[in-house]
């Protein structure tokens, strides 16, 4: 949660100076900040590499394991739509573009204000956070009543490191495991939909 | 990013590289995203509805838990409870 403030921080601090001016808002060029989005991509994959735990999870999974991150990916999807089904002013599109996340919020809501638009990058920013928050804080009693499985859905990206923790907790030492499969899956597969998904019409 | 992990599969056992690497990409998304916060606030058509996308953010937020934490269920009950 602290590094998930941190970020916000950083971000309200660009918004508050380019707001009154002090600093501002078209002092960096937009292809620099592409380019430090590959940069970003280049690193997140060197971390999946190196990452030692990541290449034992995958030898001990079963097929079981492999419905996890489905069952997060399906389920945000039905989630998102019931949401753009209620709400006005918001396309299909947009939504599951924000949903597919999985509150991995940096490289999300970068990757959607880099290719297609600032204001959806934004919502996709809080929502993913949001998501974080919510399952830091709430994760116990999503165990108790929606089973063990669902701490880490709800977690979706994050289910590998912020929330990895309380997941263990709420859930048990034994779908530690299931959570560090479920979150890497999850990391690698996020730039993939969201561009997949902003490509489509 | 397959680059990347290819790479790291690499220097895997230097732990310093590795420490290195996530200490930078740390500092990536703090530069990133303090840019989109500069491009955001000198935007005032996003300014002016700042309060409409963080209630479509909870919206969406909330929309997205609830449906992989009530599909999660199923898939317990279905798959993982009889193993316990």
């Amino acid at each position: 949660m602290k590094g998930s403030l941190i970020i916000l921080g950083f971000f309200t601090a660009g918004l508050l100076l380019s707001f009154y001016k002090i600093i501002p808002g078209d002092l960096i060029k937009e292809e620099y900040s592409s380019y430090a989005l590959y940069f970003l991509m280049f690193l997140v994959g060197v971390g999946v590499g190196a990452d030692a735990k990541a290449f034992q999870a995958l030898k001990g999974f079963n097929l079981c394991i492999l419905l996890v991150p489905f069952t997060t990916i399906l389920g945000t999807a039905i989630g998102v739509t019931i949401v753009y089904l209620i709400i006005p002013d918001l396309s299909l599109k947009d939504a599951q573009a924000v949903g597919s996340g999985y509150g991995y919020y940096s490289l999300s809501s970068i990757i959607i204000t880099e290719t297609y638009s600032k204001s959806l990058g934004v919502v996709a920013l809080l929502a993913n956070v949001m998501r974080e928050i919510i399952t830091l804080l709430a994760a116990p009693l999503i165990a108790l009543y929606f089973g063990k499985i669902a701490p880490i859905c709800s977690g979706g990206a994050t289910s590998m490191d912020t929330t990895l923790p309380i997941i263990t907790k709420a859930s048990g030492k034994e779908y530690a495991i299931v959570s560090l499969f479920h979150g890497i899956v999850l990391t690698i597969l996020v730039p993939i939909i969201v561009s997949l998904i902003l490509s489509l019409g | 990013m397959v680059l990347g992990i290819i790479v790291g599969y690499f220097i895997r056992n230097r732990r310093l590289l590795v420490k290195i690497n996530d200490k930078l990409i740390m500092w990536a998304i703090y530069l990133l995203l303090f840019i989109l916060g500069l491009s955001i606030g000198a935007n005032e058509v996003i300014m002016k509805n700042l309060p409409t996308l963080g209630l479509k953010a909870l919206a969406l937020t909330l929309g997205g838990v609830i449906g992989s934490i009530s599909l999660a269920w199923l898939t317990y009950v279905r798959f993982f409870k009889s193993k316990e």
